[in-house]
């Protein structure tokens, strides 16, 4: 493998990154802009987490096999109940279950 | 210097940076495949440091798109932070600029669920905690996409160990989490419809900014009902 730096490829990734950079400051920079948050907005920033998280794992539900909708499901049943990381183990083993003994 | 912080910000990130290793080894891999080498794909993740639209990224350069076309693709896919920075604010106005400065560099998904997660619970977010969160996610993922540029070829499928079912299942926890705020169900289900049809119309990655927008915009429309308690408190800090 080549270990040198493309100076192109680096300049492109330097980019992104200011890119992103400005996507991570830019809401904290428009709203210190305000003097206050009218209501309509605040709920809307208020929805922002439950909102994005829920794309983030909505297409692996809707296009993912059996295997994947039934981990995700048995994963939110016990979320209901149990920590994070319990969660995680039993959406898990149940996907392990479902791809290596059901052949799913 | 708060032990006490950091060793609840470690917990906490090495959870993540469990669930999101194979991610990382996944980016190295394909970023190699595509004619990065392995100093620009430890820059990448050093920098860019946002996995979803790194491969984003990755995949157009293998395409030989023009430079700003690749840039402005990441920006886009990029463009929730703006949000999350925006909602994150108003829990970290006892940061200095130097700490906010820092504290934005490092605000990825899982970064802006815990700290909301966390201040909602009605603790303190300290600089302390929030850095220990952040460092045990940041320095697995340089670490691992290193990992897989060197070692791609040998790593073999994901899913017969099921770690491709990781991250769904810790973001589905984080927003499972969420369900007492004010307008959850209403707002999950417009961001679950929003990014199918995003997905199935316009494809990945736009599903999340166009889901993300169906909730937001069903939470600013409905109804306004603040919840008792909560308003008094972000009074005081807006």
């Amino acid at each position: 493998m080549n270990f040198a730096l493309d100076p192109a490829t680096a300049w492109l990734i330097i980019a992104a990154a200011a890119a992103t950079y400005l996507t991570r400051i830019g809401g904290y920079v428009l709203i210190t802009r305000m003097s206050s948050i009218p209501p309509r907005l605040e709920a809307a920033l208020n929805a922002v987490p439950a909102a994005v998280l829920t794309t983030l794992c909505a297409p692996a539900f809707f296009n993912g096999g059996l295997d994947i909708k039934i981990a995700m499901l048995v994963a939110l049943v016990v979320s209901l109940k149990y920590p994070g990381l319990i969660m995680l183990a039993a959406g898990w083993a149940t996907a392990m279950l479902c791809r290596h003994a059901f052949g799913l | 210097m708060n032990r006490n912080e950091i060793v609840e910000g470690l917990k906490g990130g090495a959870v993540v940076a469990l669930s999101s290793a194979s991610f990382a080894v996944l980016f190295g891999a394909v970023a190699v495949d595509n004619g990065l080498n392995l100093p620009e794909v430890a820059l990448m993740s050093a920098t860019v440091y946002a996995g979803a639209s790194q491969l984003v990224g990755i995949e157009l350069f293998g395409q030989h798109v023009a430079a700003w076309l690749v840039v402005l693709s990441i920006f886009a896919v990029n463009f929730r932070h703006v949000l999350y920075s925006a909602a994150l604010t108003r829990y970290l106005t006892h940061f200095s600029l130097g700490q906010k400065l820092l504290a934005f560099f490092v605000l990825i998904d899982p970064q802006f669920a815990e700290t909301v997660r966390r201040a909602e619970s009605g603790k303190t977010i300290t600089l302390e905690w929030y850095l220990a969160f952040a460092a045990t996610i940041y320095v697995p993922w340089l670490t691992f996409s290193i990992v897989g540029a060197a070692f791609g070829a040998m790593i073999g499928d994901p899913r017969v160990w099921a770690i491709d079912v990781l991250l769904p299942l810790y973001f589905l926890g984080i927003v499972v989490g969420f369900r007492r705020k004010p307008n959850f169900y209403p707002v999950v289900l417009a961001s679950f419809i929003g990014s199918i049809l995003g997905y199935q119309l316009v494809g990945s990655p736009w599903h999340v900014s166009i889901g993300a927008a169906f909730g937001v915009l069903v939470a600013a429309l409905l109804p306004l009902s603040p919840p008792p308690g909560t308003k008094t408190a972000k009074a005081g800090h807006s």
